[in-house]
């Protein structure tokens, strides 16, 4: 029987077990939507209102569910407007296939409407990327893009269809089975007994956690490695989540924006195990001075990154689940108590500064706190970029894998809302999977189920800044009525950019603030969507709870001073022994 | 030639500077002449030594964009380019003229990488003068 390349197209995604997309039509991915448009079609399409909120959307869904998420766009604009969503997944390392529709082959090149050289400009952002130019090609092409999105180190991948090849139809009976993950090599026996050997040689040891580990579902085998060896473990913004912040060994987020005490601990540690990190300069500061006693034992599955950034005395390239569980099975108990005591009294030295919640219950790390003590342990919490993700990091505790999606490495505004309602759309996929996956995530978190009585929910806590980067997806969150709260800790500002310029540019405030900002209770409404402003005289946090309550999607524009800086704060291209702790002074209180 | 997971020996608990130098962040990069990265200040540059890098691709009319915009990107270095197809034409072989430097081992692992890159291999036979003969 023949069938159109879009057809084709459509099948091979259902075959790849797709079930949503996120995009929007344009001329020349018209026939891939009317293939789409199929009663008998498998799969649900999510219209976004920019095409950056249907990469984010498809990005929310991949970060919930650990598989590719799928977005659309025609070409041209449409295809630039996906860019920051696909360089955002790549520096994350999310899974992501990316599909455009392309001018006719006929008319490539000749500066058409709407044409663009989409295959160049996804090339640096891409893991791989594909310009279809024969309808057969896509037999070979999306179960492969699926496979590279998804095996070893995840990350987009672009495939670009001219409409041409769209409607070009081809003899399909003999389909090709879909892409699927390839496993990594397994890591030499030697490697695993040299780290065994290094562990028990060593005095004070730290774990470093990177977003690779959530990647492989090694958060309780990671867990489970600190606690054989008693070795304190810090996590990267990224790892938020492997380990649960009660554990009396975690000390937090490591780098610019760390608690002291964790800072300093590195300072002291004599052998460093990076378990898929990658030395992020947010995390290392200078790196020169960063971990200064430490030898450096690096797991990762990019073997590009083994001393990329840092010398490594050794490198284990693979797939860290699988390292960690033959490592845990050659390593005896170890117990270092006075390591572990140091650890914690660093903690405890050093702890986040912030007014008490009864003197300033919208002091941001009091939102945290509060927001931590109300919202289930799985509650899927995303974020924008700013002062607010950073307030995030330090204070709300992430209990469990996957449920902290932020943009780490990109550092994209606008994030927080799309990708909130990805993983929305997830939370039915992410039950199916069995509440986050393999069995190694169950080893050392809790097993919290959706609470009784209570509606699963995911929240967006974002700043007034980010918010309107891409605040016309709320348009797309009232037509699906998903159940995403929208937090807007708003402080009429950049509120990052102002802390620099507080610190470091002797308080020039260039463009960080705003002279009008929109009544986001009002906006909110005006988008079909429950709005509230908190009043911070009138019960705020008992207000909040009740919104959070209340079902259906909503946002709460929540008023935080002007002044509140993140703090402590290693300036940047500082060593992070080089902490601003002072607290901010006091402000006026409204 | 170093392997792709080649590493380097324990030498102890702590870094030298000249292990850390050539893996700094860009802005924290010495300028050229300073530190243990550059050559002595007031001595003449040394002969830049160079190396030679083939590469076995898959021949598509992408794979050259993304061989050099691999060496764009990262700010690798790359001096000459030299590309045919070879057999049926499926695959091409490409040899590039790099520098011969500490970050060459990172500079081969992320072209090992790319997913049109078959194959890696150094050709210590070959060097700047037979890149200049073929203009």
């Amino acid at each position: 029987m023949k069938i159109t390349g879009a057809q084709l197209l459509c099948t091979l995604l259902e075959r790849q077990g797709v079930r949503i997309v996120a995009g929007i039509p344009g001329g020349a991915n018209l026939p891939l939507y009317d293939a789409l448009h199929s009663p008998a079609g498998a799969i649900r399409h999510v219209l976004a209102r920019h095409e950056q909120g249907a990469g984010f959307i498809a990005q929310g869904l991949a970060r919930v569910t650990g598989r590719a998420g799928v977005c659309l766009a025609t070409s041209g604009p449409g295809a630039t407007n996906l860019l920051t969503a696909i360089a955002d997944a790549r520096l994350d390392s999310v899974p992501l296939v990316a599909i455009t529709g392309q001018v006719p082959r006929g008319l490539i090149g000749t500066d058409a409407f709407q044409e663009v050289d989409t295959y160049g400009l996804t090339l640096p952002v891409t893991k791989h990327n594909f310009l279809v130019r024969d309808v057969a090609e896509l037999l070979e092409v999306v179960p492969l893009a699926f496979e590279l999105a998804e095996s070893g180190r995840p990350g987009p991948v672009a495939i670009d269809v001219p409409k041409d090849v769209q409607n070009a139809l081809l003899e399909a009976d003999d389909l090709p089975p879909p892409g699927r993950v390839r496993p990594a090599p397994p890591c030499p026996d030697e490697r695993i007994d040299a780290l065994a050997a290094r562990l028990a040689a060593a005095q004070r040891p730290v774990l470093y956690l990177g977003g690779g580990v959530i990647t492989a579902n090694a958060a309780g085998l990671a867990c489970a490695l600190a606690h054989r060896t008693g070795a304190p473990t810090v996590c990267t913004l990224m790892a938020l989540g492997a380990m649960p912040p009660a554990d009396p060994l975690f000390m937090g987020m490591l780098g610019m924006h760390a608690a002291y005490g964790t800072n300093l601990l590195l300072e002291e540690a004599d052998l460093l195990v990076a378990i898929g990190a990658r030395f992020d300069d947010r995390a290392t500061g200078k790196v020169a001075e960063f971990c200064p006693r430490a030898a450096i034992a690096h797991l990762d599955i990019d073997p590009a990154e083994i001393g990329k950034i840092k010398p490594a005395f050794l490198g284990l390239v693979g797939d860290a689940a699988d390292i960690l569980r033959r490592l845990l099975d050659r390593l005896p108990a170890q117990d270092r108590p006075a390591w572990r005591r140091r650890a914690a009294g660093l903690r405890a030295a050093h702890p986040l500064r912030h007014p008490p919640r009864a003197a300033d219950p919208l002091h941001p790390v009091n939102l945290c706190r509060f927001l931590g003590e109300l919202l289930p342990s799985e509650t899927i919490l995303t974020t924008d970029v700013g002062q607010h993700q950073m307030w995030v990091a330090q204070a709300y505790p992430v209990r469990r894998p996957r449920t902290l999606l932020t943009s780490g490495g990109l550092g994209t505004m606008g994030f927080g809302l799309p990708a909130a309602i990805g993983a929305a759309l997830a939370l039915p996929v992410r039950r199916s999977l069995g509440e986050g996956g393999s069995e190694a995530d169950g080893l050392a978190t809790d097993q919290g189920s959706v609470p009784a009585g209570g509606r699963p929910r995911v929240v967006c806590i974002s700043g007034d800044g980010s918010l309107l980067m891409n605040i016309q997806e709320l348009a797309t969150l009232a037509e699906l009525d998903l159940p995403v709260a929208v937090l807007v800790f708003n402080n009429a500002q950049l509120g990052l950019v102002r802390q620099q310029q507080e610190l470091f540019y002797g308080r020039r405030y260039a463009a960080a603030h705003f002279a009008a900002v929109p009544d986001f209770a009002a906006l909110a409404r005006a988008f079909g969507v429950r709005g509230l402003r908190l009043d911070p005289a009138r019960d705020p946090l008992g207000a909040l709870a009740a919104a959070l309550a209340a079902p259906g999607p909503c946002v709460i524009d929540i008023p935080i001073h002007e002044g509140a800086n993140v703090l402590p704060m290693v300036p940047p291209g500082a060593a992070n022994h080089h902490m601003i702790v002072e607290p901010e002074p006091a402000h006026a209180h409204a | 030639m170093p392997t792709p997971d080649a590493e380097t020996p324990a030498t102890g608990f702590t870094n030298s500077a000249t292990e850390v130098c050539h893996l700094l962040n860009d802005n924290e990069r010495p300028p050229p002449g300073a530190g243990a990265a550059g050559p002595p200040a007031g001595d003449p540059p040394p002969e830049a030594r160079t190396a030679v890098l083939e590469l076995r691709v898959r021949n598509h009319p992408g794979t050259m964009s993304h061989v050099t915009g691999l060496f764009a990107r990262r700010g690798f270095n790359l001096d000459a380019i030299v590309c045919a197809p070879e057999g049926a034409g499926a695959t091409s072989r490409m040899l590039l003229l790099v520098a011969e430097e500490p970050r060459l081992d990172q500079v081969e692992r992320q072209l090992a990488k790319l997913y049109d890159v078959l194959s890696l291999r150094h050709r210590p036979d070959l060097d700047a003068d037979w890149f200049t003969r073929l203009l």
